[in-house]
């Protein structure tokens, strides 16, 4: 346990030292929820109420979305680059014989960058959209327990999926091409370019339980208290099933892969 | 090896020559050197035919589910800003052709920060060859053939969807305007990347104005803050990759009091925005200090 810590506290403050990267980042979510912001704002203006949100909440829903691409993974977990290029230059057979878990060891390593990324890019576009647009905030302060419980468990999802599918690098070697269709899943499916709730028929309602809808659309519908009670015990279970899902799934890949890596000496 | 043979000088930080003859020379340099690179590029990813058909199917949807996005919206509204659905997909077609182009050349300029980190970025300079040619083609990706295939076929969908009176001029802006459009993204890029020399981490910036601009163009102006719209008139002239030139074509007026003369100044804007971004890579390049890894 000290040493998945200790792990954590180092994926913390290795992405802390790029602030640079952390300041162009905010910047760019930034740009981001501008134009998305405008287009909601028409999309809001001529169909009042769609999906059930009003204009703030839409606009809300956008700078949440922006906070969240990182902390969440949206547009790719962050990580599985790196995992994957061990794998594929074969330096995985170094991590294999460390005295630690390897799915656990990735985890607690993100886990530290998701707590950064949220300080340091999750915050601060809130923030900035609140002061230009009119958002909803929560009438509640513990909203924003509630909202933090459904952030953490949705980059739990995002680290589960991102982990599998760094995995199939062991069989596909070159991991990228796995890597664009897990994207695009992600940057569909997580309801980032538009809330899942306004996605028409079947279309919305299978979109609604894949496992990126814990990324964002939960979340953001936690922070806009459309859960009460046992319904918000029910978003936090959806959540924790899909993590708890591809989280196995994630090692049964890896206990796969690990038995037929073969070290090449060298 | 053809470029070991040039005169001393012709290759290395900077253009050599200067005049036009010696502006040619670099150009067909640039050129030599950008294609060697690319192809060497794309050599490599064919060893991995699989992964490059997945690789090449996913840019273009990524692209596609951009313009899902709209889709959806118009299957809940019957106009956005007042722009029909083939007006819209008019803008996006210009927009995201326009952007395809300079991905497709100029995509791989913001790995450069990892290259000015690391130190591999010396490599290239020495190498008797362009350096902006090299680093532009460094990675060369075929699979950013997808973004640009899907902005064509969405620019043919809105052109067949719309019904207009077109005149001659009408029609020669239209190829005028994707040249040009392509032209200030590609410049903008440069742009961005010649900022690497000085701040290697803030790739990101340059993408909020190419890819965040892409974004903005593919929907009317009359959506957004007029305050915003003037930015990318007089500021970050992106207003001039399609929008002002666009609404010509569609028959409506210029946004933000802009003058209506405007929707021929694209070739003009896109030589001043390569003019600019030109002078600043020979600046960040002359700026330039090896990290020493």
């Amino acid at each position: 346990m000290r040493l998945y810590t200790a792990v954590a506290a180092g994926g913390f403050r290795r992405h802390a030292t790029y602030r640079v990267a952390t300041a162009a980042g905010v910047f760019t979510n930034t740009v981001f929820g501008f134009i998305l912001s405008y287009t909601y704002i028409a999309l809001w203006d001529a169909r009042p109420g769609l999906g059930g949100y009003a204009m703030g909440d839409a606009l809300a829903y956008v700078w949440i979305g922006q906070g969240l691409i990182t902390v969440c993974g949206l547009m790719g977990g962050g990580f599985e680059d790196e995992l994957i290029e061990r794998i594929r230059t074969g330096d995985i057979a170094v991590d294999l014989y460390r005295p630690a878990d390897l799915q656990t060891w990735w985890f607690a390593a993100n886990l530290g960058r998701c707590a950064y990324q949220l300080l340091g890019r999750g915050i601060a576009p809130l923030f900035l959209g609140a002061l230009v647009f009119d958002l909803t905030l929560p009438s509640r302060p513990w909203t924003w327990l509630a909202f933090l419980v459904a952030v953490t468990l949705g980059s739990v999802v995002s680290f589960a999926v991102w982990y599998l599918v760094a995995m199939s690098a062991f069989w596909l070697l070159d991991g990228q091409g796995v890597v664009q269709i897990a994207w695009l899943g992600g940057l569909f499916f997580s309801g980032m370019l538009l809330p899942l709730n306004v996605f028409p028929g079947s279309l919305g309602e299978v979109a609604r339980l894949l496992p990126w809808a814990s990324m964002l659309q939960v979340p953001a519908d936690v922070y806009l208290e459309r859960y009460e009670g046992w319904g918000l015990l029910g978003a936090y279970a959806f959540q924790a099933c899909w993590a708890a899902l591809l989280l196995a799934a994630g090692r049964a890949a890896q206990a796969a892969a690990t038995r037929k890596v073969v070290v090449q000496g060298g | 090896m053809a470029e070991a043979y040039e005169p001393a000088g012709a290759g290395g930080p900077g253009p050599a020559g200067r005049g036009l003859g010696g502006a040619w020379r670099t150009a067909g340099e640039s050129w030599r050197t950008y294609r060697m690179v690319a192809a060497m590029w794309i050599r490599s990813t064919m060893t991995y035919r699989s992964s490059f058909a997945l690789t090449l199917l996913s840019s273009f949807t990524v692209t596609f589910f951009d313009f899902v996005v709209i889709l959806l919206m118009f299957g809940q509204v019957r106009g956005l800003g007042g722009f029909s659905f083939a007006e819209v997909a008019f803008l996006y077609g210009t927009a995201g052709t326009s952007f395809g182009l300079a991905d497709l050349v100029m995509g791989s300029l913001p790995r450069m920060g990892k290259r000015v980190r690391d130190g591999s970025f010396d490599t290239f300079l020495l190498r008797p060859a362009p350096v902006l040619a090299q680093v532009a083609a460094d990675r060369f990706a075929l699979r950013r053939l997808g973004r640009l295939v899907q902005g064509v076929l969405v620019l043919v969908w809105g052109l067949v969807l719309l019904d207009l009176s077109w005149t001659p001029l009408k029609v020669l802006l239209v190829p005028v305007m994707l040249l040009s459009g392509a032209l200030i993204f590609a410049a903008l890029m440069v742009l961005g990347a010649s900022a690497l020399f000085w701040m290697q981490d803030a790739a990101e910036v340059t993408s909020s104005f190419t890819y965040g601009g892409n974004t903005m163009l593919q929907y009317p102006p009359t959506i957004f803050a007029q305050d915003l719209v003037r930015g990318v008139v007089y500021v970050v002239p992106l207003a001039f990759v399609n929008w002002l030139p666009a609404l010509y074509v569609l028959g409506r007026p210029a946004p933000a009091g802009v003058p209506g003369w405007t929707a021929y100044a694209s070739p003009l804007v896109a030589a001043v925005c390569c003019a600019v971004a030109g002078w600043a890579w020979r600046t960040g390049l002359r700026a330039y200090r090896s990290t020493g890894s």
